[in-house]
């Protein structure tokens, strides 16, 4: 097996809300291995951002630790990029503005990061939008934006907080087929997060249920089918009934 | 669409031409009010013509007014906003500047730009000084809200982003914070502009030699209503002028926010 980027051990978080602690974590024991495509699949809506945070470093854990790359993880920093739900681009830059932000805070020379930029705005499809804004984009081509300029930042980790979960169905399936090539075309390693099980399917070396709040692993399934997977494919369905039954109903 | 648009202009211009009209048909052909009361429109132009370069009753031509007020109102409001926008920043961005400044800019707040002209008249005497600082306490105040509401209105998840590509405070308030918060500090700017204008007119009619609130006060003494409509058209224009050039800077810095949709 190949090398563990992250290693998260006994995770904890409990919030403290004016209305008393609330728990979010439960006890998560994960490992995450250098260029795997990791899916956190759960329902609702509490728990599986919380990880993302803690992963990351927004949010500090209350109990047990989380390390990438074996380095313990106490804030935010340039090796975990992050791919937001929505409207996380900055609305004042263009496509290429936004891409190269990251180069740019770390204080790459400009030659160097317009190229790196231009290289990822490609690999996304977005030639020849170098310098429209955002709100001239589509949900889906934003959301590209925001995975180029995760890539662009050249982490160790990408995380993706439902990226795609404000997409419409048919543009879903498509940012979901093209995050394919691109993982394809350059492997990271990408902790995705979805409440989609077809998405979860498609996309995952690994597919990590969780259950909801407090969040805990309930299950974890490896996903050995060849790609490009299709949705409708006998395995393909076979194993979405199985991981339906796995997850709670609750809402 | 297009063509629509080019149309659309006429509104604009047959409501002033109307308003006028009115003005002319009452004063001019009905003779509603004597001249002395209310001129109308030929006799106001005739005396704008005039007092373009006569400086007869009140000592100083039109452009010599207008030149004496815009000094004023331009060198306050520069004041104001050079000083306004970084304090609105600074208050919004660091938490111990909120703190500090927060009590005394809430006490100042309320205060009309106006009520600080008796004081100022006691401190300063009638010359330049109290009304430029009068215009700068009144621009002040919005340029100082704008920007701090402004600042406050940028979002966690920018915030974020900017974290995990490792952007220090400052470089998040340069980057992230300030570009948020730039279409709402132009505001700021063009109402302190207005503001600053206003005030300036008000602060001569109370106390001034020179200016055009200075000569719409004279005029008044003397009965001369075609002078008073000439400096109300002046300030009027001007103020239109001013807004209409700040939105034109305003559409040339703030970038894809407006077009929202």
């Amino acid at each position: 097996m190949s090398k563990e980027i992250i290693v998260c051990k006994n995770m904890d978080k409990t919030f403290e809300t004016s209305r008393g602690a609330v728990h979010v974590i439960e006890d998560v024991t994960l490992n995450v291995h250098e260029n795997e495509l990791l899916v956190l699949f759960g329902p609702g809506q509490c728990g599986k951002s919380t990880m993302i945070n803690c992963m990351s470093g927004l949010e500090p854990v209350t109990e047990g630790s989380v390390e990438v790359n074996g380095k313990k993880v106490i804030k935010p920093g340039p090796d975990r990029g992050v791919v937001y739900q929505r409207m996380a681009l900055f609305p004042w830059l263009t496509v290429m503005g936004n891409v190269e932000y990251g180069p740019k805070m770390r204080g790459v020379p400009k030659k160097e990061r317009r190229e790196r930029a231009q290289h990822y705005i490609e690999l996304v499809g977005l030639k020849g939008f170098e310098n429209s804004y955002p709100n001239q984009l589509s949900g889906g081509m934003q959301q590209r934006v925001g995975i180029a300029r995760a890539y662009c930042n050249e982490p160790d980790v990408l995380f993706m907080d439902e990226p795609f979960g404000h997409l419409d169905a048919q543009t879903r399936y498509l940012m979901q087929e093209d995050l394919m090539k691109i993982w394809e075309k350059e492997k990271r390693t990408i902790v995705f997060v979805t409440n989609n099980i077809e998405e979860a399917i498609y996309l995952a070396d690994r597919i990590i249920v969780m259950t909801n709040c407090p969040t805990k692993i309930k299950k974890e399934y490896k996903i050995d089918l060849p790609r490009p997977r299709n949705y409708v494919d006998e395995e393909f369905l076979k194993l979405r009934e199985e991981i339906s039954t796995v997850v709670d109903k609750a809402l | 669409m297009k063509k629509q648009k080019s149309y659309i202009w006429i509104l604009s211009i047959l409501s002033v031409i109307g308003f006028v009209g009115i003005w002319w048909f009452c004063c001019d052909v009905l003779k509603l009010t004597s001249s002395s009361t209310l001129p109308g429109p030929v006799t106001v132009i005739k005396t704008f013509i005039a007092k373009l370069s006569s400086s007869a009753p009140d000592g100083a031509t039109l452009p010599q007014h207008i030149g004496s007020s815009l000094k004023i109102a331009l060198g306050g409001w520069a004041l104001g906003v050079v000083i306004g926008t970084p304090l609105g920043i600074c208050m919004a961005w660091y938490k111990k500047v909120d703190l500090f400044a927060r009590p005394i800019f809430d006490l100042l707040r309320p205060v009309p730009g106006l009520a600080w002209i008796p004081l100022m008249i006691i401190l300063f005497g009638i010359g330049i000084t109290p009304k430029i600082v009068t215009v700068f306490l009144s621009a002040f105040v919005p340029c100082v809200l704008n920007s701090y509401t402004g600042i406050r209105q940028t979002k966690d998840v920018h915030l974020w982003v900017g974290q995990t590509f490792g952007a220090s405070d400052t470089q998040m308030l340069l980057n992230i914070a300030i570009p948020t918060a730039l279409p709402m500090i132009m505001t700021g700017i063009r109402v302190a502009l207005g503001a600053a204008w206003t005030c300036i007119v008000a602060a001569e009619m109370l106390a001034s030699t020179k200016g055009l609130g200075y000569m719409i006060q004279q005029a008044r003494g003397i009965y001369r209503p075609d002078i008073i409509i000439c400096g109300m058209i002046a300030i009027g224009a001007i103020g239109a002028v001013f807004s209409g050039i700040l939105s034109l800077i305003e559409n040339k810095i703030v970038k894809g926010v407006r077009r929202d949709g």
